[in-house]
């Protein structure tokens, strides 16, 4: 360094002080550069750069709106499902509705049919018994006029007679209707 | 061609021939001229300042010229410089709306420096444009010329004088002082170290390179060769190495002539 200092010195070699020619021809050099990038290639690489950017973005916009898209297809198709599962459980509940509505229905139908067959089987059951009953009325009084006729050998035919004895023996057998036997012995 | 005009040192000596070490010294940095032009005597450095500038606008013109949306490979390779200056140093520094005004220069710098710096290490130029002085002044220069008027203009003149000064009354009575040194390392300094920052560097890393090239040459004589062979591997590192240094100067004087902008443009507090 010392060297080089003296030899700065002792020598004056343009090592630190610009010489002018150098100076000139650096900074026109440089400005040349300046201008032509200034003026020309920097504009139109950033036009470039920025039709780039443009088209990027363009890009982008695209697929965002094709995301959009994509996004509201899928909710439809949700709500769709949505809908028809909704839609599905509706119709099985109504049919379990329905079903059990029938088998109430029905069941009430079958015993509303049984009562009246019983109540029919009733009906009949008692015609029958007071049908039985008059007929065994008349058959038992006529057997029990015929009986006190050749018992008594009377005629019982005088027929008001004949209606007062029947009638008289039905009373008593009507009053005394639970106890047949006994009556029979009191007789 | 003689040796003054391409390679400013002795060539036609070895070791034990009886000779010294040609050691590289200031001398290894003045050319004879070349030829003349107009009455201007072209030297090598200045052969190659005026390359440079062809060297740049020709790369820059077919990576730019016909820029394609699509970009090819050398667009590419040009748009990643770019974007590295303009949104790496400037927009960093300046933001985009009070940048994009210094893009231009501030590219066109790094990329002439770099090519400048870069001849140090391509065959036959061999010589880093920037370890002459006016190359980097011319550029420091430039730089002072833009960031000292836009300071005023900015701020006014009493303004501006604050903002260079560094006022801030917060400091009491040492206010003064302050002022002197920073008006002092602001204008009078700062161009003097922006330029010699990157003329020192440049400057530094020629000799190293000349030191190791010569002996690789000198020592290649008897014995000598296997020290030849040892200087020749340092020589490769050091190229190497270069490479780095002479990127990262043109970078650093920008990022440094950006900075010199931001602190015009701010507001002093």
């Amino acid at each position: 360094m010392i060297a080089l200092a003296a030899s700065l010195a002792s020598e004056k070699e343009p090592v630190f002080l610009p010489p002018m020619p150098e100076l000139v021809i650096g900074l026109v050099a440089f400005l040349i550069v300046l201008v032509v990038l200034g003026k020309k290639l920097l504009p139109g690489i950033n036009k470039t750069l920025d039709e780039r950017r443009a088209a990027i973005e363009g890009g982008l916009e695209k697929a965002k709106a094709a995301e959009e898209e994509a996004k509201q297809v899928l909710e439809d198709y949700r709500a769709q499902l949505a809908e028809a599962r909704t839609e599905a459980a509706r119709l099985r509940q109504e049919a379990q509705e329905q079903g059990a509505a029938m088998v109430v229905e029905m069941r009430a139908e079958g015993e509303r049919q049984r009562e009246e067959i019983i109540a029919a089987g009733r009906a009949q059951v008692e015609a029958d018994r007071q049908a039985a009953t008059a007929a065994l009325r008349q058959d038992v009084g006529k057997l029990a006029i015929d009986l006190a006729d050749r018992i008594v050998g009377e005629s019982m035919k005088d027929s008001v007679r004949q209606e007062r004895t029947i009638d008289r023996f039905l009373d008593a057998l009507e009053a005394k209707p639970a106890d047949p036997t006994k009556a029979e012995v009191t007789r | 061609m003689s040796a003054d005009q391409m390679l400013a040192f002795e060539t036609d000596c070895h070791i034990f021939d009886g000779c010294g070490f040609p050691t590289p010294g200031l001398h290894s940095f003045v050319f004879e001229p070349l030829f003349t032009i107009g009455g201007v005597e072209v030297n090598k450095p200045m052969l190659l300042a005026v390359l440079s500038s062809v060297t740049v606008l020709v790369f820059l013109w077919a990576a730019f010229g016909r820029a394609k949306v699509v970009p090819g490979k050398l667009q590419m390779i040009g748009e990643a410089g770019y974007d590295f200056i303009r949104k790496g140093v400037v927009y960093e520094a300046l933001g985009k709306k009070e940048g994009d005004k210094y893009v231009p220069l501030m590219v066109s710098m790094f990329f002439f420096i770099w090519i400048m710096n870069l001849w140090s290490i391509i065959p036959v130029a061999q010589f880093p444009v920037t370890s002459i002085i006016a190359y980097p002044a011319g550029l420091a220069l430039l730089v002072y010329l833009i960031w000292v008027p836009l300071t005023f203009k900015r701020h006014g003149f009493i303004g501006g004088i604050k903002n260079i000064s560094g006022y801030n009354k917060e400091l009491g009575w040492v206010l003064p002082l302050v002022m002197v040194l920073e008006l002092l390392s602001n204008l009078l300094i700062r161009p003097f170290t922006h330029a010699v920052r990157l003329f020192a560097n440049m400057f530094a890393g020629h000799v190293l390179l000349l030191i190791f090239t010569i002996a690789s040459w000198y020592l290649l004589n008897g014995i000598g060769i296997a020290y030849a062979g040892v200087s020749f591997v340092m020589v490769i590192l050091l190229t190497v190495f270069e490479m780095f240094i002479q990127a990262l100067q043109a970078y650093v004087f920008v990022l440094l002539a950006c900075s010199y902008i931001q602190g015009a443009l701010a507001e002093h507090h």
